[in-house]
């Protein structure tokens, strides 16, 4: 092979504790799947491939917390083996909906779930992988967007920044022209302090949103909290709304904290 | 409430459907001494942390144990619910759930006949390899996964994670102009289904016939999704809440994953060709026929022809699509106002992957007391175990490079979610010479 043909960029899709939905994403690019695949080397996806080569990779994609001893472990071997590290998702992004433990005694939800608990090995929290390894992007979501993943991947392909916003659903509420459920129709929603990237789901399905792209750049969350007490929400309720797939982000701990001690 | 057996039978457990295992084989001469399937994907302990959530929040929670078959969860939980709460859907909704799992079948059977299993038949490591050689019909085969997303996406907002399915009915439900939209496009789908089903049957299968224990729901007039008892081949014919007394789970030292057993019995397969070989008689005409075409009759016991039976199904799906397209007017309201209240609700759909159940228990204000789910693969892990003990010892003279495909091959023939379908081994295969 010349030595001038360009080495296609390696990139690696690593899974810690989640649900598998986000790097379904990109088997779910039906349209540009194919695009993707000519245009970098899929060197490391076991969720899609029997072929496994080794590192080191140009881009990781992490999804997944990190719950277990082992996974501390493993996620600094593949931060030494990626340029970039980008993480997908609530879970890597936030510690994912198995952060609830956080708050709990994790024996407790062992004897709970298993007949035999000393069988099963488990961290006392769920934390993201940035409390663990430094990383160079985190893409919200639970799951993630798949546009934005492919924006992301081809960004840091170009050595540009992504165009990803760091602003509320409320902006994208707005600009679909949805009326206001919240102030139209009193449905409690976590719009304002909720980054966009789902287009505003929720409230286009006239529901109000529950926050599964966790905090957005600046969440005013104590005017939030104060917007739903007035919209008659008890602090169990406000607490619970905070405490879902993001609950480990600490704006997000913060507020739900905060509903517990009123 | 399950009675006091013993403990390690009574476990409110949730293991890990999807994500990370390895097998392990171990050969003494010719004999099979030791099968290990592990399952080592960190537990997330769902069951523990529903409790104290109200009942509405359990569909969305749900949904995120998987992300390849979250309406499968959403769809246990919101029947499980309304069970618990006393509640009636209305037909509409009705209908709009079945096209909901229609949507869900077509993404999550395209995503593993094409993308994750015939790539072994072919002898490719995966679909992109694949696509090399074989683009067109890859191309279709994004088409047709795209075509079962569209719907899902049009249902409930997303492919994964949908945001609107509700316990009592859906936050907001579509118009018929808008599912009229979808009927060209699952027409070709069904076009291209059967097709698929006259390609997945000329692939090459080994010979392997096991004797099965087949569950399945069973409905008195359509091939199951949401309803019907839950019945077998060998006489079990039970109400899903009877679930619990007829099947226990048994958790095994060196997996996070729990083993289900037929209590008194042993080792069951739920899944495709459960739904096949228990209700052949209800699927739509087109797709009986296409099945008996191409010589596939119940019973069918090579699991490895489940790839044929997935794309049958997706045959169903189209068709079944197409019929609650046709029939659908909109309900007068898109859900059900619920009243909390005290109760237990059990209910069994059919995941893609087979037979699912959540339990749950609630108080007056409609919290959760406790919850319990199975999923289908901890279901069919034991049958996967029993099928290696059977097929390892065939492979003994392979070569092992091919006798650990062959192996993978066979646990893919389950589906068991996807992460384990497809790097799943670290096939460590021990051989121990016998000495004289």
């Amino acid at each position: 092979m010349s030595s001038n043909v360009k080495r296609k960029p390696r990139i690696g899709v690593f899974k810690f504790a989640s649900c598998d939905g986000c790097q379904l994403s990109l088997l779910d690019a039906e349209d540009e799947l194919l695009a993707v695949a000519g245009a970098v080397e899929i060197a490391y996806f076991p969720e899609a491939s029997r072929a496994i080569s080794k590192g080191a990779y140009d881009i990781g994609l992490v999804e997944g917390s990190i719950t277990t001893h082992q996974d501390a472990q493993r996620i600094q071997e593949v931060r030494r083996q990626c340029k970039t590290l980008i993480t997908i998702g609530a879970c890597a992004t936030a510690g994912g909906i198995q952060a609830l433990r956080n708050w709990k005694d994790v024996d407790e939800f062992m004897r709970i779930v298993y007949a035999t608990p000393q069988f099963i090995s488990t961290l006392k929290l769920s934390t993201p992988i940035a409390e663990h390894v430094p990383v160079d992007f985190e893409l919200r979501g639970c799951p993630i967007n798949k546009h934005q993943l492919l924006e992301l991947i081809a960004a840091t392909l170009a050595g540009r920044k992504p165009n990803i916003p760091s602003y509320s659903v409320c902006i994208e509420c707005k600009r679909k022209g949805n009326v206001c459920i919240a102030v139209a129709r009193g449905v409690p929603c976590l719009g304002p302090v909720t980054q966009a990237g789902c287009g505003a789901l929720c409230p286009s399905y006239d529901r109000g949103c529950y926050g599964c792209y966790g905090p957005m750049e600046s969440p005013n969350t104590s005017s939030m909290t104060s917007q739903f007490r007035i919209l008659g929400q008890a602090d169990s309720q406000i607490g619970r709304a905070f405490r879902n797939f993001n609950a480990w982000a600490w704006q997000f701990r913060k507020a739900s904290e905060e509903c517990e001690r009123t | 409430m399950t009675g006091h057996t013993t403990k390690t039978i009574r476990v409110d457990t949730l293991t890990r459907v999807e994500g990370e295992g390895s097998l392990y084989i171990k050969l003494v001469g010719e004999r099979v001494a030791d099968v290990k399937l592990k399952i080592y994907e960190p537990p997330r302990f769902f069951e523990a942390f529903l409790r104290g959530r109200h009942f509405s929040e359990a569909p969305d929670i749900t949904a995120r144990i998987c992300g390849i078959c979250p309406i499968a969860y959403q769809m246990s939980a919101v029947h499980a619910l309304e069970k618990a709460l006393g509640i009636q859907i209305s037909p509409a909704v009705r209908l709009l759930r079945r096209l909901f799992y229609c949507g869900e079948w077509i993404e999550s059977h395209t995503l593993h006949v094409y993308m994750l299993h015939a790539p072994d038949f072919l002898g490719y490591p995966d679909v992109i390899a694949m696509a090399k050689d074989h683009r067109a019909l890859v191309e279709k085969a994004l088409r047709l996964k795209k075509i079962g997303n569209r719907i899902v996406q049009l249902l409930g907002g997303r492919e994964i994670h949908p945001i609107s399915a509700a316990v009592g009915g859906f936050y907001k439900v579509p118009t018929k102009q808008q599912l009229r939209g979808l009927v060209d496009d699952l027409k070709w789908a069904l076009e291209v289904s059967l097709e698929t089903v006259r390609w997945t049957a000329n692939l090459e299968f080994p010979n392997f016939e096991q004797d099965y224990e087949f569950v399945a729901l069973r409905h008195s007039e359509e091939y199951p999704f949401n309803e019907g008892r839950l019945v077998s081949n060998r006489g079990l014919d039970i109400d899903t809440a009877e679930y619990e007394d007829h099947f226990v789970e048994l958790h095994v030292k060196y997996s996070n994953a729990l083993h289900s057993v037929v209590r008194g019995r042993g080792s069951f397969l739920v899944g495709p060709l459960a739904r096949f070989n228990l209700n052949f008689d209800k699927l739509p005409e087109t797709a009986r026929q296409v099945a008996i075409d191409v010589g596939m009759r119940p019973p069918v016991k090579n699991v490895f022809r489940s790839i044929v039976v997935r794309a049958i199904e997706l045959v169903f799906a189209c068709a079944e699509a197409l019929r609650v397209i046709g029939e659908y007017e909109p309900p007068a309201t898109p859900r059900v106002e619920i009243k909390n209240r005290v109760g237990v609700g059990q209910a069994i759909t059919e995941a893609p992957r087979g037979i699912l159940y959540h339990r749950y228990a609630l108080d007056e204000k409609g919290m959760i007391l406790t919850a319990k789910i199975v999923p289908p693969t901890s279901q069919n892990q034991k049958r996967i175990e029993d099928d290696l003990r059977e097929y390892a010892a065939q492979l003994v003279a392979w070569p092992m490079e091919e006798a650990t495909w062959k192996c993978e091959q066979a646990i893919r023939s389950y589906d068991p979610c996807i992460s384990c379908a497809t790097h799943f081994l670290k096939l460590s295969v021990d051989r121990e010479e016998i000495r004289v």
